[in-house]
């Protein structure tokens, strides 16, 4: 007969983990949480230190909100008739942006379509090792192409008077938006599972319906996340706009006019501007204007993601 | 008897990912209409050797391949064109891939790719596919959402109905049962049955007893080699030719 009588329970502690480790999982995971909440706090830190800056000036007398965001006449160093609109500004910033995004994101989608789908493994690597070189360039420098080469193009092409323009802002803009808009989107059409490109291929499609049917629908929402940084850092950019849109206080009416944004006034205006002068916080001001821009183009760009999500 | 026309013919194929071969040089060829049993166990190239018939194998980075697969006598390495090759076979996976569309898109994307536009012709070709898939009655309604939405065994089922969409010759399904219940299975199991009426099947399976319910034929595949390629009433019965199927088949190794 074998044996079947239980073993005799041995008695021993329960295993537990010592408390040094459960402590330490605390602490980390609070750790974490104060990294994620972080952003938040910069945001509204930020924020809140460019507004306290600017705010004075909305309560004083002699200022109206209206004039500052309706009205084309730029004259803060003006002896006798100082006025504060930023129109042309603001219509400067979008224009240069516009003409950028509208040379970016074609481009950039196409590029990263390309380097993700169609072209071999090794011009692949190649590739992205220069795009991310581009991307790396110092704004300055493209500043000093646009003022140098990118002018010379333009006169020598369009015969224009002036060569630092929208045209050649929106160049250089769309030049620096372009690495981003590649890279991160062609992040975002390796995030497509292999699983529907093999599904797709298998029913018989092309390199091309492939694409167009299955892969730009499936990555819609981090190619969105490419365009949107690629506006933000058309937005944002301030070197190389100053540098190359002429920075002429102008509503343009063609290509060609020289323009102003909202960034290079800041830039160019805040070392001159004494503390806490009116000047100075409407300068403050255009940096809550800016915020302000970039907030709503996120979260509309949010809200279209959303919308195309249900669908 | 009079042996039915061959459909595909494997010759000598050989399968290598980098250094490494998989399929060891098998030759065998599939009949009309019939549906031919792969059984193996894990890791012995019955998935590659799916890929290899489709040509989806290329796609996978340093695999290199020798020998011939012919389907209706074509070489596929040297067919011109690759996307007719493909949608003449429907391919079915393990884990459903809904792709991201509605029910009624997912079965119409083939048809689509290839050019047919008329809304009604779609309708009437998709409700005929997810009806042979056995899943029409359970979303008639609801056509629009999304495939994903679908539970797993209905996913199958509407992957199995975007097989059949472009109307293939040659059926393969890669283990299809493995992600659905038994019952779900049988159901399947039942499709399949009045598929083979018009076309021709290759069911890889890990389900032994699956390959006997359904094959016509049963092939053995073993590290990359064929050790068995009968009838299946010959592979599972007392003495089929090889001891290794019989130890297989009744589960003493493997």
């Amino acid at each position: 007969m074998t044996d079947l009588a239980p073993s005799p329970a041995v008695r021993t502690r329960p295993p537990g983990r010592p408390r040094w480790a459960v402590l330490g999982e605390q602490l980390l995971e609070w750790i974490i949480r104060l990294c994620g909440i972080s952003a938040i706090l910069f945001v509204l830190g930020i924020f809140y230190f460019v507004f306290a800056k600017a705010a004075p000036i909305l309560v004083s007398g002699d200022f109206s909100l209206r004039e500052f965001l309706f009205s084309t006449q730029w004259y803060p160093t003006s002896e006798v008739n100082v006025r504060y609109g930023t129109l042309a500004l603001t219509v400067g910033t979008l224009a240069v942006t516009v003409l950028a995004m509208l040379l970016a994101v074609p481009f950039g989608l196409g590029a990263a379509v390309f380097v993700s789908e169609f072209c071999g493994p090794r011009l692949k690597e190649i590739l992205k090792v220069v795009i991310e070189l581009l991307a790396a360039i110092p704004s300055v420098v493209w500043g000093f192409i646009g003022l140098t080469v990118m002018k010379t193009v333009i006169e020598k092409t369009t015969g224009a008077a002036v060569g630092v323009n929208v045209l050649n802002g929106g160049i250089i803009l769309a030049l620096m938006s372009v690495p981003i808009i590649v890279s991160i989107g062609e992040d975002a059409l390796k995030a497509v599972p292999d699983s529907y490109r093999e599904a797709a291929i298998a029913l018989g499609t092309t390199r091309w319906q492939l694409v167009c049917r299955v892969l730009l629908p499936a990555a819609k929402t981090g190619l969105l996340a490419a365009v949107l940084l690629g506006v933000g850092r058309a937005i944002g950019e301030t070197m190389a706009v100053l540098m190359a849109t002429g920075h002429a206080v102008n509503i343009p009416h063609s290509l060609l006019d020289p323009v102003r944004t909202l960034t290079a006034t800041i830039a160019a205006e805040l070392g001159e501007a004494p503390e806490d002068s009116n000047h100075y916080r409407v300068l403050f001001l255009i940096g809550v204007l800016l915020f302000t821009i970039t907030f709503v183009i996120n979260l509309t760009a949010d809200l279209v993601i959303r919308g195309i999500r249900k669908k | 008897m009079v042996t039915p026309p061959k459909t595909i013919e494997v010759q000598n194929l050989r399968l290598a990912y980098g250094p490494k071969e998989v399929i060891h040089g098998i030759s065998f060829d599939v009949r009309r209409h019939e549906i031919l049993g792969v059984i193996g166990p894990a890791q012995s190239g019955k998935t590659s050797l799916l890929r290899c018939i489709n040509r989806t194998i290329e796609f996978t980075p340093g695999v290199h391949l020798q020998g011939a697969v012919r389907v209706d006598g074509e070489d596929v390495q040297k067919v011109r064109d690759v996307f007719a090759l493909r949608r003449k076979i429907g391919m079915v996976a393990p884990l459903p891939v809904g792709l991201p569309l509605t029910i009624y898109d997912n079965v119409a994307f083939a048809p689509r790719c290839s050019g047919m536009r008329s809304r009604s012709e779609l309708d009437g070709l998709v409700e005929q596919c997810l009806r042979q898939a056995a899943l029409w009655d359970e979303v008639k309604d609801r056509l629009k959402t999304l495939g994903t939405k679908l539970s797993g065994g209905q996913q199958q089922r509407l992957t199995i109905a975007r097989a059949l969409s472009h109307q293939p010759e040659i059926l393969c399904l890669d283990e299809f049962s493995i992600a659905i219940d038994p019952v779900t299975t049988m159901r399947i199991e039942e499709v399949l049955k009045e598929l083979r009426k018009e076309m021709t099947i290759i069911l890889v399976t890990n389900l032994v007893q699956q390959a006997r319910r359904l094959a016509d034929r049963t092939m053995f595949l073993w590290n990359g080699e064929i050790v068995e390629l009968d009838r299946s009433d010959v592979v599972f019965s007392e003495q089929p030719r090889d001891r290794r199927t019989y130890e297989y088949v009744n589960g003493i190794f493997g």
